[in-house]
């Protein structure tokens, strides 16, 4: 008898609970918050998408490089709340319309469960509002421009940067600060979108800080032209105090090679706001004294006792044969931003899965440690604030290049607009 | 004056570096009739053959001019070895067929040649500067030269006035003339056609690889070089008339001086001005300055 009503009663307890499940489930469907948590996926697919061919694979290869050594660094510590990471690289080259192919191959056939990629701006322009129309995660995690999220509200794109803005006005007061009494610039920047930006930025930042600054000269070489003697020749006949550059790749290469025997180096104070990344290949031949963006902070010597910073310079070094760029540190920010808005979001959920909405909310705002041993924060807008560093190059027997001297780090609420406010408004706004 | 002087000696230079990746394009098209896109691939080949033989050369320690000289040979290694290869293999096929055809195999080669050569070199950059600093600087109205860079336009009117001494004054320069003008006459005249084609695809290759070179100082050798030259060889050749040494020579020339003018006179249209240019000259003479009229054969 007692068995009997015993059995009885699991039968009723098994049903509830098979109820409860089925509820649980609908409801999960209907989406209140409390009930959106999902069972653990196998692992979480992510689509990496940078420069593999073509050009840009100087900056395409090293982000791989990090995301390839982060991930696999997740994995072996058990991934993101025992989920592990499967990546799935993709080309960056062939333009736009190509990468909105690209992005819906990976979307609908490689089933991702997000995307993190772009390095060219023209790319995350055009692929954003595909994410939204597909729904789907998408982490830019290198692009500059200030546009994508001054123009437009995405609710599932983010970008875990600065945009260019950040450079640009961080040269504008490094620049006056080792030269305050500059009287003369010019720029020489590649003629398409990220070029002429940063020069506008520039210019605009130079001449809201010092209004008595001239601008004597404007060229635009056609983006990867790599021969400049003209343009040199220009410079060296104009003499400003200070040239901007926002080259970058093969470009910046050569204007260095042309540029430091004929003298241009030692005429003028250059800025170059994204020359860390060539230091490495130029090597001794990089003529001393010459302003250094790095894109942000992203210089393997600043910090370098951080043991977060030390451990990705360190084992990024081991394996690669180079110290990381700032492409490699770009895409470390977007890797470890996805590892903790899921873990922000499992947090908030209980210790379940959770679900994209969650993820997404989750992101916003987030705050979390990036090399070199900062906070990155993610704000209301989608978009990444970061301080930035410039330095004046200096050789030094320790390293077979150039590294920075009188160093200066700008915090990111000096160099990044506040919140909902654009860039070219924020500049105008300042007070002398 | 000041002003003058410099973009006509900036003008020049700039037509040395285009004429020398132009010249090995326009001699191909003039002997094969064949528009070859993956010229740009030789020049790049001739780039990275010639930096890396620097670079180890400049390990060896030997004395630095003959640097030089490792970067020439960089350059004709890869282009006798690539030049027959590519022609034998891969041209002999499509003689004669039409153009379309002739473009996608080259267009393929190009695509070829790009990964081999991220097979064998990487995609980090080749960095070689000291070939262009060694020798030094000149001050021209006012303004710093590298002596490289004069050196440049030596070698480029070198190579112009030795290719045409070599096609009107050796045999085999007058058989290339005879397989450009009618292929199955010269055959029948006992002339091996074939040879002459891998010969004259060789030395095109050979020049091409040159041009890489020699620029490879100024530059960054890196993934995507080949675009860039390809695409101003191209405008070049149609302005100076495809298939003319002189045409290339002329339209290097044109485009140099018009670019180093709008970079100081007027900065904001320098990307425009090449193709400025080629537009007017193709509206007035269709086939370029030089080009010849082409009579229909039956």
């Amino acid at each position: 008898m007692q068995t009997a009503s015993f059995r009885t009663s699991a039968k009723c307890l098994l049903a509830l609970l098979a109820l409860a499940g089925v509820v649980g489930g609908a409801m999960g469907l209907a989406g209140p918050p409390w009930a959106e948590a999902q069972a653990k996926p196998a692992e979480l697919k992510i689509g990496i998408v940078s420069f593999l061919s073509g050009p840009a694979t100087v900056f395409g290869v090293p982000s791989k490089n990090a995301a390839e050594w982060l991930i696999e660094k997740y994995n072996r510590e058990g991934g993101i709340g025992g989920v592990k990471i499967r990546p799935v690289y993709a080309d960056e080259a062939g333009g736009a319309e190509k990468q909105v192919a690209e992005f819906r191959r990976l979307v609908l056939d490689e089933k991702v469960d997000l995307v993190i990629g772009y390095i060219s701006s023209a790319d995350c322009l055009a692929v954003a509002p595909v994410a939204e129309e597909l729904r789907k995660l998408t982490v830019l995690f290198d692009c500059g421009t200030n546009r994508i999220f001054e123009d437009s509200k995405y609710k599932y794109v983010f970008r875990t940067k600065a945009h260019q803005v950040l450079d640009s006005v961080a040269a504008a007061k490094y620049v006056l600060s080792v030269k305050p009494n500059v009287k003369t610039i010019a720029g020489i920047n590649q003629d398409y979108a990220w070029g002429r930006d940063s020069w506008e930025s520039f210019r605009r930042a130079m001449l809201k800080l010092k209004p008595d600054v001239q601008v004597v000269a404007e060229l635009w070489p056609k983006l990867l032209a790599g021969e400049y003697s003209a343009e040199i020749s220009r410079l060296l006949v104009a003499k400003p105090d200070v040239i901007h550059s926002s080259f970058w790749n093969g470009d910046i290469i050569g204007l260095v090679k042309q540029g430091a025997p004929r003298g241009l180096f030692s005429q003028s104070l250059v800025v170059l706001t994204a020359g860390e990344h060539m230091l490495q290949d130029v090597g001794k031949d990089m003529p001393e004294g010459v302003v250094i963006g790095a894109r942000g902070d992203h210089w393997f010597l600043h910090n370098a006792n951080d043991p977060l910073h030390k451990e990705f310079v360190d084992g990024y070094r081991a394996r690669y044969g180079r110290y990381p760029i700032y492409p490699s540190y770009h895409m470390y920010q977007a890797v470890a931003g996805v590892k903790a808005a899921y873990e922000k979001a499992m947090k908030a959920a209980g210790g379940a899965w959770p679900s994209l909405d969650q993820a997404i909310k989750a992101f916003e705002g987030i705050e979390y440690r990036v090399p070199p041993g900062r906070t990155m924060t993610i704000r209301g807008d989608h978009n990444g604030i970061e301080p930035a560093i410039m330095g004046l190059t200096k050789h030094d027997p320790k390293y077979p290049f150039a590294i920075l001297d009188r160093m200066m780090v700008f915090p990111a609420a000096e160099v990044n607009p506040p919140l909902g406010v654009k860039s070219n408004d924020w500049i105008d706004s300042w007070k002398k | 004056m000041t002003v003058a002087v410099v973009i006509l000696l900036d003008g020049v230079l700039y037509a040395a570096v285009l004429f020398l990746v132009a010249a090995g394009l326009t001699l191909v098209y003039g002997v094969m009739r064949i528009l070859n896109i993956a010229h740009g691939s030789l020049y790049a080949l001739g780039a990275y053959a010639g930096t890396s033989l620097v670079l180890v050369y400049l390990k060896t320690g030997g004395p630095a001019p003959l640097m030089y000289l490792a970067l020439l040979a960089g350059a004709v290694v890869a282009g006798a070895i690539a030049g027959p290869l590519v022609e034998r293999l891969l041209l002999r096929p499509i003689y004669g067929r039409e153009e379309v055809v002739q473009l996608l195999v080259t267009y393929s080669l190009f695509l070829i040649l790009e990964d081999v050569m991220k097979l064998l070199w990487g995609v980090d950059p080749y960095y070689v500067a000291k070939p262009y600093a060694f020798l030094g600087t000149v001050t021209i109205a006012g303004v710093r030269y590298a002596w490289y860079q004069l050196l440049l336009i030596a070698v480029a009117l070198a190579t112009g006035v030795l290719v045409s001494l070599a096609i009107r004054g050796t045999r085999l320069g007058r058989m290339i003339v005879a397989v450009t003008a009618d292929r199955e006459i010269s055959a029948t005249l006992g002339i091996n056609v074939g040879r002459v084609y891998t010969l004259a695809f060789t030395a095109g290759a050979i020049l091409a690889g040159l041009g890489g070179a020699l620029v490879a100082p100024l530059i960054s050798v890196a993934p995507g070089i080949s675009v860039e030259a390809i695409v101003l060889a191209f405008a070049v050749v149609v302005i100076g008339g495809l298939g003319s040494l002189e045409g290339a020579a002329l339209g290097a020339l044109i485009v140099g001086i018009t670019r180093a003018a709008a970079v100081q006179l007027f900065p904001e249209i320098e990307l425009a001005t090449v193709y400025l240019i080629m537009v007017a000259v193709l509206l007035f003479r269709p086939r370029g300055l030089f080009g010849e009229w082409e009579t229909r054969r039956i």
